[in-house]
């Protein structure tokens, strides 16, 4: 009986991978295997986010916290995504997504695909921002966007938008 | 000539110093807040003073189109359900430029009050001058201020309560603590909190 249900699923599989076969160019299938690319989210809560706060290698972090509900935030990824692809070797770019989990599907994941975001990205999921907030600074009042730099010996924080020249200057600060 | 040089370099330094020292500002708990004079919703100025009758105050920074403000926004109302009639009533003041976010208007804050059937002013921080003196950073931001012979002063700063995304969640409802000590004449536990929000824009 085993075998039999086997074999039924291997001949699904064989009149589904025909079936494809036959409607390549179909422009909608096309695009339903575009949205099956994956993209797996990691989603943490503040205590598996916090050792991305505190690496101890010689690299730069820069960590940006933003959602895609934060017009500021969008306005200025472009600039983290720069310096991600300029400072490949040294800096080590993070985009702390702070998207609300009902909108992970419907809204993150396609504004991720849909521009093509290269930088690596973590979810954070953490209701008691009380408690976490002032762990990733103490002077963070908890408004976004929000970006943390730090180098094994400095650390600072910026509760600000930046432009490509101003997050520039403060990233040479860390490598010099 | 020289006299010229040491006027400007005494008012470089004056300058650099106001900056220097406006750029700090902003309550804290135990402060005197200053009152203000803004235009509400239904077209008449309100300031702290018009409220003869109240102990209070639960100014809350907020706006139509920040996530953060719109899910608390039946928090608010029923804030104001809650603690108006005990001498706590809910102040909404919208700090955002209307330039830099349109959906913010005085026509867009008429509708929104409209239909969520606001019970409470929600007045527009035109110059920006307010919100700034307080030290309001994001929408929402919480100040609850309490009557005394000194003036308004600040016993509250921080969010409504630890749980933006499930209300039947929330463990510490940190504004209605604040307040309830303050009608029993108790001390405030939680004096300041954070929580994510809303870049004010300008």
């Amino acid at each position: 009986m085993k075998f039999k249900l086997g074999t039924l699923f291997v001949m699904f599989l064989l009149f589904n991978c025909n079936n494809s076969i036959k409607s390549e160019g179909d422009l909608s299938i096309v695009k339903i295997d575009e949205s099956q690319k994956k993209i797996e989210l990691s989603t943490l809560d503040f205590d598996g986010l916090e050792p991305y706060l505190n690496k101890q290698d010689d690299q730069v972090y820069v960590i940006n916290f933003w959602a895609t509900w934060c017009a500021p935030c969008v306005k200025e990824l472009p600039v983290f995504e720069k310096i991600h692809k300029d400072y490949n070797k040294n800096v080590k770019v993070i985009l702390v997504s702070l998207d609300f989990p009902k909108q992970y599907e419907t809204k993150l994941i396609p504004f991720i695909k849909e521009n093509n975001l290269q930088s690596e990205i973590i979810v954070l999921n953490d209701m008691d921002s009380n408690s976490w907030i002032p762990k990733v600074s103490e002077d963070w009042s908890g408004a976004i966007p929000s970006t943390l730099i730090y180098s094994k010996n400095k650390r600072k924080f910026y509760e600000k938008s930046f432009n490509y020249n101003e997050l520039k200057t403060e990233v040479q600060q860390f490598l010099n | 000539m020289k006299l010229l040089k040491i006027g400007m370099v005494l008012i470089a330094i004056l300058t650099f110093a106001a900056f220097t020292y406006s750029d700090n500002s902003g309550y804290k708990v135990g402060d005197i807040a200053a009152d203000f004079n803004l235009e509400s919703v239904d077209g008449k100025m309100v300031s702290l003073t018009n409220y003869l009758e109240a102990k209070g105050f639960i100014v809350v920074f907020t706006c139509n189109t920040c996530p953060y403000a719109i899910a608390y926004e039946d928090r608010i109302i029923a804030l104001n359900k809650k603690y108006a009639s005990q001498g706590y009533p809910v102040i909404a003041i919208m700090p955002n430029s209307t330039t830099a976010s349109p959906g913010d208007n005085m026509e867009a804050m008429k509708a929104r009050a409209k239909a969520k059937g606001f019970t409470f002013p929600y007045l527009m921080d035109k110059g920006q001058n307010v919100y700034p003196e307080y030290g309001a950073s994001k929408t929402p931001h919480v100040y609850v201020l309490q009557k005394t012979k000194k003036g308004n002063q600040v016993k509250y700063i921080g969010a409504i309560d630890d749980n933006y995304q499930h209300p039947e969640s929330v463990n510490q409802k940190y504004v209605e603590n604040a307040v309830d000590a303050l009608l029993e004449g108790k001390p405030i536990k939680e004096e300041h909190t954070r929580a994510i929000g809303c870049t004010i824009k300008v």
